[in-house]
């Protein structure tokens, strides 16, 4: 990779040379961080919607642990993966630690949180403003929540995209389940860390320029995407 | 149509992803130290290897005391550290069963280019220790259980000097990140001569001590006991293991420079 002084001609010259490692690299972040982040949506859209429509005893304890664990530290999931997927763990004989997988599955559990409380939050809002409406048409709870989701959906795509942001911006995990493997499970953030280590530093600044590059592209896309369908909505 | 679109582009991500995983199945997972890769001693020695082999190795390079306890965890097919006491005792613990030296090569205490506690003079490390020690300058201390750590340990109570104080900052990181912090405080540090060389951003720091035969750094590799744990790669570990005491792991070895400097001395028997 080319090494200057100045990090932003770094970038430049990083995204400029399209080197076959950095491309490597960057699809590799893509990958893992965009995955776990459908995955955790997934999940946590109907689980978020499902607990801002049901009422059941723990529900309160449930919401505060969640918005709780928005602020899991990534290396508290790295390390609690870490032990689960290590040989010695209970999930050891897949051997999936040091793997991708193993990065996807540590930034799930990262992203999880996330969505299902703000998903959480938007859902029961509008719910409470169509609640009548709503009950009028005589829908049950469960035929209310695609319904309440699709509703939602501008909402809720900033919401997705804010579990993408952590997954592709956190280091912690992917560091210990994936274990900055050369071409294996090197991504951008680990990169950084590594060239950092190395007092690389304008080419670590470098990459952290064409991760937020990507990232504000995903971002653009996912804008222009919602406001378009908007528009067409009227 | 979004969501078809998004849906499309990931399950291609995926299944690429996971072709590409399928198609390198003949490979080690080596838990090495931070100085071997950060210096870029692997990415220079490993194609040789594989080329000879067929056999891919993918380092995860961590501090020593970590690198030890994947091997214990059963979660690397091999080993490469530096710190002789601890992986003797590794072997006597039953997680190993055999090692052989490698390679060598040494520490060197680095500081502020005008060396307020005057090391540069001194006559051993002993010596060096102690001013930084008398003279109160800042000292900063990997404090993260590696090899290098373990080594500057044994150096200050050689020196019958217990570190502690405002002067004496444990920093609990790697090598690199620890040059970075003593860079911007302007501190001494005790470091690997591999990092060091390899390292590119002294500031004001530079190398003040060298030479002393106690600053002698050897590293070794273990073959990982196969009784402890059975379903590991074996023996492409031991062809690694072999490998790189072999003539021409050796050679790889003596023939890794970095700005026209060898940084490790092949020494297998």
């Amino acid at each position: 990779m080319p090494a200057g002084d100045n990090p932003f001609y770094t970038a430049l010259a990083l995204i400029i040379s399209m080197d076959p490692g950095l491309i490597g690299i960057v699809t590799l972040s893509l990958q893992v961080s965009l995955l776990a982040a459908l995955i955790a949506s997934g999940l946590a859209l109907p689980m978020g919607a499902a607990l801002a429509l049901w009422r059941f005893p723990g529900r309160n304890a449930l919401i505060v642990l969640l918005n709780a664990l928005m602020g899991l530290p990534p290396v508290v999931a790295g390390l609690c993966v870490y032990l689960l997927l290590s040989r010695a763990g209970p999930l050891g004989q897949f051997g999936l630690l040091f793997s991708p997988t193993a990065m996807v599955i540590a930034q799930v559990i990262l992203v999880f949180p996330i969505i299902a409380a703000l998903t959480r939050q938007q859902v029961e809002a509008l719910h409470n403003e169509y609640a009548e409406q709503l009950h009028s048409l005589g829908l049950n709870r469960l035929r209310m929540m695609p319904t309440l989701l699709w509703d939602a959906r501008f909402g809720l795509l900033t919401v997705i995209l804010a579990g993408f942001g952590r997954a592709s911006a956190e280091v912690g995990a992917v560091m210990i389940v994936g274990g900055n493997i050369d071409g294996v499970t090197r991504v951008m953030t680990t990169s950084i860390v590594l060239e950092t280590s190395k007092g690389n530093l304008p080419l670590a600044l470098g990459l952290g320029i064409v991760l937020l590059t990507l990232v504000t592209l995903i971002n653009a896309f996912a804008h222009i995407v919602g406001e378009t369908s908007k528009r067409r909505l009227g | 149509m979004k969501k078809m679109t998004i849906l499309a582009t990931v399950s291609l991500a995926g299944i690429s992803w996971s072709t590409s995983l399928l198609a390198d199945s003949d490979y080690i997972t080596l838990a090495s130290t931070t100085s071997t890769e950060n210096s870029g001693l692997f990415s220079a020695i490993i194609p040789a290897f594989t080329d000879a082999t067929g056999v891919e190795v993918r380092v995860v390079a961590v501090g020593t005391g970590q690198a030890f306890e994947i091997a214990r965890r059963g979660d690397a097919d091999s080993l490469l550290v530096h710190d002789t006491a601890g992986e003797e005792q590794f072997i006597a613990d039953g997680y190993a069963t055999e090692r052989l030296d490698i390679m060598y090569n040494d520490f060197v205490i680095v500081g502020p280019s005008d060396d307020p506690a005057g090391i540069s003079s001194s006559e051993s490390v002993k010596d060096a220790f102690t001013r930084i020690a008398e003279s109160e300058f800042p000292f900063a201390s990997r404090g993260d259980d590696s090899g290098t750590h373990r080594a500057e340990l044994r150096l200050w109570e050689d020196a019958g000097i217990t570190p502690q104080g405002e002067w004496y900052r444990e920093l609990g990181s790697g090598m690199g990140p620890t040059l970075n912090t003593a860079a911007g405080m302007n501190a001494y540090s005790f470091s690997d001569r591999a990092t060091w060389v390899a390292f590119e951003n002294p500031q004001d720091l530079t190398l003040l001590f060298e030479g002393d035969n106690v600053l002698f750094n050897q590293y070794g590799s273990l073959l990982i006991s196969a009784e402890q744990h059975p379903y590991l790669k074996h023996d492409l570990a031991a062809q690694w293991h072999h490998w790189l005491v072999s003539e021409e792991g050796q050679q790889a070895i003596a023939d890794f420079e970095v700005n026209g400097q060898q940084l490790f001395f092949p020494n297998a028997e």
